[in-house]
């Protein structure tokens, strides 16, 4: 069954409307109480304030690591979480029910599944054992 | 043929060069054996083989082993070949076939291109040149369209009742597009391009085949015959624009009109009104009339006024406040008018000052007249409009 990753992006708003946010948590539990039921949800994460992030790049000797998201952007990622669905209409559904789409935006993305990881590797010349498969995912 | 390969194979791309292959292949057997009994069978199953073919060299994923083992299936024990006379079945897939190309996950321009050539049969050279885009560019703007309904798994289907509505509108929204551009070109040197006009009618008249109980998919078709009936009359032999209250109307296709009227009957006895009836049913006055001064321009500001509470838009506001000044004076037409020039959608709307300028002359204002239709020269990309323009503001003097 094909994985989705419906990565969810908001802007972060001052502190009483994110307490109006907060206090919404039931309708956030029974959404995915409801993916769960329904034989959907793969897993979900809510991440900390954009405040709280670290980027990494390790382009030469030394890792460079700056305070901050990889982007400053408007809406900033806030969480994610990743669904078995059949098709892309399935998966849409799922990102216009999810009860943060009203404030914020849903990216949906396809998972790459490993095995096809593994081909666009061997693909490029790369000599990738079967067992990689396992590793990747 | 192609859109129930693609079902069978789950894959635009691969069911496309299939298809290509076997009417390749198709000329020379036939040339040495003969033309088959049944023709279209033979395409199929080759095509069908090639399909198999190009998915067993592709080893990659474990996806495509599934679409193999059903084409193969397919193959060992065929379905109901769908004989020429059999609608339903090729029906079926064609109505899935658009629903898939105008997917609201594909860019507005990607969905055209797709409908255009899945659908309409236009190769990626003549799409190109109706839109004014070079030849590579629209060839990957296709492809990737492709590859997203792919990567995505944008499902083949014909979307659930609760999602029907929505989507539908979504298509006839893309048909509607291909018809305008064609009909009022928004670039280019001829105002028409009569083969984008062709095709969205033909896509109209397959949509009402497909799904005959809706009645804006009656209200799109009516409403693009009625305006394609007066193609001859609006643009004279040297490719100038003639407006509706000087045109020929003995150049008027009257096949088209009494077409249109017949579906635009359709649309209304199925009592649920829309847009794209609301707007058959203003054309239909105005062709209906015995001349422009005879035109029931009240009715329709009426119907504009039905429309902007249905969708309310700038540009059916603009309309309306047209109909409104054929109606009851330029005065009136010039009041409603006014909001407009605040909606900054419309700054750059060369039709709104060309309608002010309109209103302005009818007033007795030919300075402001003059000056609106200066600002309306300058707005518009579209030579043969152009040239119009250019002779009202002549005419003012």
């Amino acid at each position: 069954m094909p994985q989705y990753m419906l990565l969810v992006y908001q802007e972060e708003v001052d502190p009483a409307e994110q307490a109006e946010r907060e206090a919404e948590l039931p309708v956030f539990v029974e959404f995915f109480r409801s993916l769960r039921e329904a034989g959907l949800l793969v897993g979900v994460q809510r991440l900390r304030s954009v405040e709280s992030a670290t980027s990494v790049r390790a382009r030469g000797e030394e890792a460079e690591i700056t305070d901050g998201p990889f982007a400053v952007t408007k809406e900033v990622l806030a969480g994610y979480y990743i669904l078995d669905c059949p098709d892309l209409d399935e998966a849409l559904k799922q990102a216009a029910r999810f009860p943060g789409a009203r404030y914020g935006t849903v990216e949906v993305r396809p998972v790459m599944p490993a095995d096809e990881w593994v081909n666009a590797a061997r693909a490029a010349g790369a000599d990738v054992p079967d067992e990689a498969v396992k590793d990747l995912a | 043929m192609l859109a129930t390969l693609i079902r069978q194979a789950g894959d635009f791309q691969l069911a496309e060069d299939a298809v290509q292959d076997a009417f390749e292949a198709a000329v020379t057997a036939w040339r040495r054996d003969g033309v088959p009994a049944n023709p279209g069978a033979w395409i199929t199953t080759a095509a069908r083989r090639r399909a198999i073919d190009r998915l067993r060299r592709d080893r990659s994923v474990a996806e495509r082993a599934e679409r193999l083992a059903e084409l193969t299936r397919l193959d060992v024990q065929p379905e109901e070949e769908p004989s020429m006379g059999d609608e339903s079945a090729i029906v079926d897939d064609r109505l899935r076939l658009i629903f898939t190309c105008c997917h609201p996950a594909l860019q507005m321009p990607a969905r055209v291109a797709l409908t255009l050539r899945a659908l309409g049969g236009m190769t990626t050279g003549e799409i190109a040149r109706a839109f004014l885009v070079a030849e590579p560019t629209m060839g990957k703007r296709i492809v990737r369209a492709k590859r997203k309904i792919a990567d995505a798994r944008i499902p083949y289907r014909v979307p659930a009742d609760d999602e029907l509505p929505d989507r539908l509108r979504g298509v006839l929204r893309v048909v509607y597009l291909i018809f305008n551009e064609g009909y009022a070109a928004t670039g280019g040197d001829r105002l028409v391009r009569g083969e984008l006009c062709d095709e969205a009618i033909r896509l109209g008249e397959l949509l009402s085949r497909l799904m005959p109980d809706d009645a804006e998919v009656w209200g799109l078709s009516a409403l693009m015959l009625l305006h394609d009936a007066r193609r001859a009359a609006r643009v004279d032999s040297s490719g100038g624009y003639v407006a509706l209250d000087a045109q020929d109307r003995s150049l008027w296709d009257q096949d088209r009109i009494r077409e249109g009227l017949v579906r635009l009957e359709r649309a209304v006895r199925l009592r649920r009104p829309g847009e794209y009836q609301l707007q058959a049913a203003i054309t239909a006055l105005q062709i209906q009339a015995p001349d422009a001064e005879g035109t029931d321009w009240a009715q329709i500001a009426e119907l504009y006024g039905a429309l902007a509470r249905l969708n309310p838009s700038p540009v059916v506001e603009l309309n309306r406040a047209v109909a409104v000044g054929l109606a009851e004076g330029p005065a009136a037409g010039l009041a409603l008018l006014e909001p407009l020039f605040s909606d900054s959608t419309l700054e750059r709307y060369q039709p709104l000052h060309a309608a002010h300028a309109e209103l302005l002359s009818r007033a007795g204002d030919a300075t402001g007249a003059a000056r609106a239709y200066q600002r309306a020269i300058a707005l518009t990309a579209n030579a043969v409009e152009r040239g119009e323009l250019e002779r009202r503001l002549g005419a003012l003097r």
